[in-house]
């Protein structure tokens, strides 16, 4: 088979095993998968709030599996995308809300995103310090440093920066707001589709740059494909470590510009909800390549938005397990397809 | 088990057989026949086919066409399994052990003489192993651990385990390239002695010196054709040569006086000692001069390794380093890769797929990995795909390295031979180069393309270019090198000079002989 094809078949094989296995756990719940699938391409694909929702959860997903698809390119597996990104998501809304009234506009846009994105790149650069400096298996780092970014941030906005009586912080200022494209041009009816899905593809453009036809990322991938032959070549493949991490935590923190800016205009407990797993997920399925990182995250955002639209129908918990199956169904079809290389 | 007294018949039969890969066919239209109870040698240049054509017979590949018979009986193995179970067995390039088992261990994996959850039976199994390494002389202490056995003891571990599962047929590839002169005249006295047992041995290698000196038969193969099967007895080196590349072959390259210049690396009183107290250098010294070609000759393990690593910036960890080594009379021995590499040291190292090359990366960008810092290759933040392309176009042809699409093919997709041209190629013209390393470069490589990596060494010389060759290979040694030093036991022992070399190189093997004296 051609490494071309391979490449397409093994999500697309995982994709439809995952379905049939769908359909098979829908209908030991006593339900009719054709009808639930029907009933859930209705409410997302053909409808445009539907469609709006489930690109809005793209764009979250498509950053937060950049954060695991530059990594892994070092053979680094970041764990560490939610952690990331509840960090970026809260500094986004600080920096947001403390900004002084009346600064340049494009200013009060990008700063907050910066906010974000160094916040998550620092997260995940920490992960490559430990790793580096002291043989610490980053898998372990990072899940144990998902703890405790919701633990400082938890305690932060609980302890300091909550408004009175509520759960989150204070808004961020109006001229901080990414618009929707509802407001904006009357597209996807009142969803919370914004603009930064561009920012999103953007990165996801900018990382396939980097990655494939950058010195730098030509250094990268030697590293990451053969470290000792690197090394010999003058190529450091501790600093590659470090910084890929890095890069990742800014792509996790980018998420926030999504969240906070384009949609809630505040930071809360939760509001990230799993985005930083789901995207190992969007990773894996891509590949690790960037450019399909895009339509992995496409694919898990169509999936969560259609089960919270047939919740009606299904349990929620149902399609939990469904989206998880999936998921694991993916990275053993894709081990299994490295294996047979 | 077919008895030896058994009339004389084929152990192997290949009938028409082809085996394809995506756009690359491997072998082709092959037919041989193996006698029962004979030595059978495969000889080729890399990427021949030799490899293919015996993982069809061990069952590890299925024949794309054609059919394939063991002891008359048409078969079509689906796992390597099937064939172990008629009897097949073959020994890899690269073996396959477990180094934290010990050797009766990884002798019995797969094979344990226990059903699963009842204890390994250690005192049957150690008995049964001894037994059989006894009665064919293959000595290894069945309790020593497999990481600690040297890589001669590996093969012999190797070969008991096919002995063990009671292989007929015993395939070893390559089975030299990693053992001692003694060790390959040790192996080669088991295999006599199985061979009259009554088992059929198949050995590919591209030695001709040990095709004449052990197999009974030869196959040589082509560009994927067997194109000639014959006694060995009444032919001639020259002759298999000629037949391998299907030309005629100088085993001895032109080595023209020259004059060497300037001294460019110099080793004064080297001496290394490890975390642990084991000394690997001792009071080791030598100096390469410019347009001149220094030869190391040495048994592995003494100290070769150490003093490659050193100029390679690679210093193991807490060690103890003693004197000095001078590039150009400037210490080297603090730098990194990347400072050594700068003031113009190219390398050539020992372990190609390890630490030269990406396989994964086509052979264009094998070709700059390592120089991709280069001015030259740059455009923007990313590559000159021009200028990549232009040195490319350049390398592939003046290197003789036999590829067809090098921007797309992967470097893995290439003999190894091939690849150890695009490594020459690369480290030889880098831009600025005084220093030239090069450890074993002819390792595992076909005899056409060992002519034109030694014709290019040479012309490198000739340039001026200081040159540092470390090889176990006393043929090259001597063809090569302007004058030789003797390393044993992490000094220079003795150094033959310019004249002596010289007068070496038409002494031919008693020379050879003369050197040994000085490096066990």
């Amino acid at each position: 088979m051609k490494p071309s094809t391979k490449t397409i078949l093994i999500p697309v094989g995982s994709i439809v095993a995952a379905l049939i296995l769908n359909a098979a756990i829908i209908a030991l719940t006593g339900r009719d998968p054709v009808a639930v699938f029907r009933k859930m391409l209705g409410t997302t694909l053909a409808s445009p709030y539907g469609q709006g929702q489930v690109l809005f959860r793209m764009t979250t997903l498509v950053c937060t599996g950049l954060a695991v698809a530059l990594p892994f390119r070092l053979r680094l597996f970041n764990i560490g995308a939610q952690g990331q990104l509840i960090l970026g998501a809260f500094a986004a809304a600080l920096t947001g809300a403390m900004l002084p009234e009346g600064l340049w506009p494009a200013l009060t846009i990008t700063l907050p995103i910066l906010a974000a994105m160094t916040a998550g790149a620092l997260w995940g650069a920490l992960a490559g310090v430990l790793k580096t400096a002291f043989g610490v298996s980053e898998v372990i780092s990072t899940i144990m440093l998902n703890f405790i970014a919701e633990g400082i941030a938890g305690y932060l906005l609980t302890r300091h920066f909550a408004l009175a009586s509520t759960v989150h912080t204070a808004p961020i200022r109006a001229a901080a707001e990414i618009p929707t494209f509802w407001n904006l041009a009357g597209w996807f009816r009142s969803s919370p589709a914004n603009l930064s899905l561009l920012l999103a593809l953007l990165a996801a453009l900018l990382f396939y740059l980097l990655i494939f036809k950058s010195r730098f990322g030509f250094e990268m991938r030697s590293a990451g494909l053969r470290p000792e032959a690197a090394a010999r070549a003058g190529i450091n493949p501790a600093m590659h470590a470090l910084t890929a991490m890095a890069l990742g935590g800014a792509a996790a923190g980018l998420a926030a510009a999504n969240l906070v800016l384009g949609y809630k205009h505040f930071y809360e407990a939760g509001m990230v909800g799993q985005a930083g797993f789901t995207g190992i997920a969007a990773a894996l399925l891509a590949g690790a390549h960037p450019l399909w990182v895009t339509v992995s995250a496409g694919f898990l955002a169509l999936l969560e938005y259609g089960g919270l639209a047939v919740n009606a129908y299904v349990p929620k918990d149902i399609f939990m397990v469904m989206e998880a199956v999936t998921i694991l169904l993916v990275v053993s079809f894709s081990a299994l397809g490295a294996g047979k290389r | 088990m077919a008895s030896p007294s058994a009339p004389v018949k084929a152990a192997v039969e290949l009938r028409d057989l082809t085996m394809r890969f995506r756009e690359v066919t491997a072998v082709r239209n092959a037919d041989l026949t193996v006698r029962e109870g004979s030595i059978h040698a495969i000889a080729g240049e890399n990427g021949a086919g030799k490899s293919t054509l015996v993982k069809v017979i061990a069952g590890l590949l299925r024949p794309t066409a054609g059919t394939l018979s063991i002891r008359g009986e048409e078969r079509s193995f689906s796992s390597a399994r099937e064939a172990i179970r008629a009897g097949i067995g073959m020994v890899h390039q690269h073996f396959m052990l477990v180094g934290e088992l010990t050797a009766a261990e990884n002798i019995m994996l797969g094979f344990e003489q226990a059903s699963l959850l009842s204890p390994f039976p250690k005192r049957k199994v150690r008995a049964m192993v001894s037994e059989c390494a006894q009665s064919y002389g293959l000595e290894v202490d069945p309790d020593a651990l497999c990481r600690e056995l040297s890589v001669g003891e590996e093969q012999r571990l190797e070969l008991l385990k096919l002995l063990i599962r009671n292989a007929s047929i015993m395939i070893l590839d390559e089975p030299t390239a990693v053992l001692t002169p003694q060790e390959t005249e040790k192996l080669f006295q088991t295999l006599r002695a199985l061979a009259a047992g009554g088992r059929t041995v198949i050995l590919i290698t591209h030695k001709l010196d040990e095709v004449l000196s052990v197999a009974d038969t030869v196959s040589v193969m082509q560009k994927g054709r067997i194109v000639g099967t014959m006694p060995t007895a009444g032919v001639s080196r020259r002759q298999l040569a000629e037949m391998m590349v299907g030309r005629g072959v100088s085993l001895e390259v032109a080595n023209p006086p020259h004059s060497p210049g300037e001294t460019v690396l110099e080793a004064r009183n080297l001496g290394l000692k490890t975390a642990k107290g084991a000394e690997k250098l001792s009071r080791l010294s030598f100096c390469v001069k410019a347009g001149e070609i220094y030869g190391i000759a040495g048994v592995e393990g003494n100290g070769q390794s150490e003093l490659l690593g050193l100029l390679a910036g690679h210093r193991p960890p807490s060690s103890r380093i003693e004197g000095e080594l001078l590039l150009e009379g400037v210490p080297i021995q603090g730098l990194t890769a990347q400072g050594i590499t700068a003031r113009g040291v190219s390398h050539v190292p020992e372990d190609r797929l390890r630490d030269a090359v990406v396989p994964e990366f086509p052979v264009s960008m094998n070709l700059v990995l390592g120089r991709h810092r280069e001015a030259a290759f740059r455009f923007g933040p990313g590559f000159s795909r021009e200028a990549i392309e232009r040195n490319t176009a350049q390398l592939v042809p003046e290197f003789d390295i036999r590829v067809s699409a090098p921007d797309r093919q992967p470097l893995s997709s290439l003999s190894g031979g091939n690849q150890q041209k695009v490594v020459v190629a690369r480290e030889m013209t880098r831009p600025g180069i005084r220093l030239l390393i090069l450890a074993q470069p002819t390792r595992g490589v076909d005899i056409g393309a060992i002519e034109s990596i030694h014709r290019k060494i040479i012309e490198a010389r000739d340039r001026g270019t200081a040159i540092l060759l470390v090889s176990s290979e006393l043929e090259e040694l001597t063809a090569l090198s302007s004058r030789i030093g003797c390393i044993y036991r992490g000094t220079i022992r003795h150094e033959f000079n310019a004249p002596e070399t010289e007068a070496g190189r038409r002494r031919g093997h008693q020379f050879h002989k003369e050197i040994g004296q000085h490096i066990t």
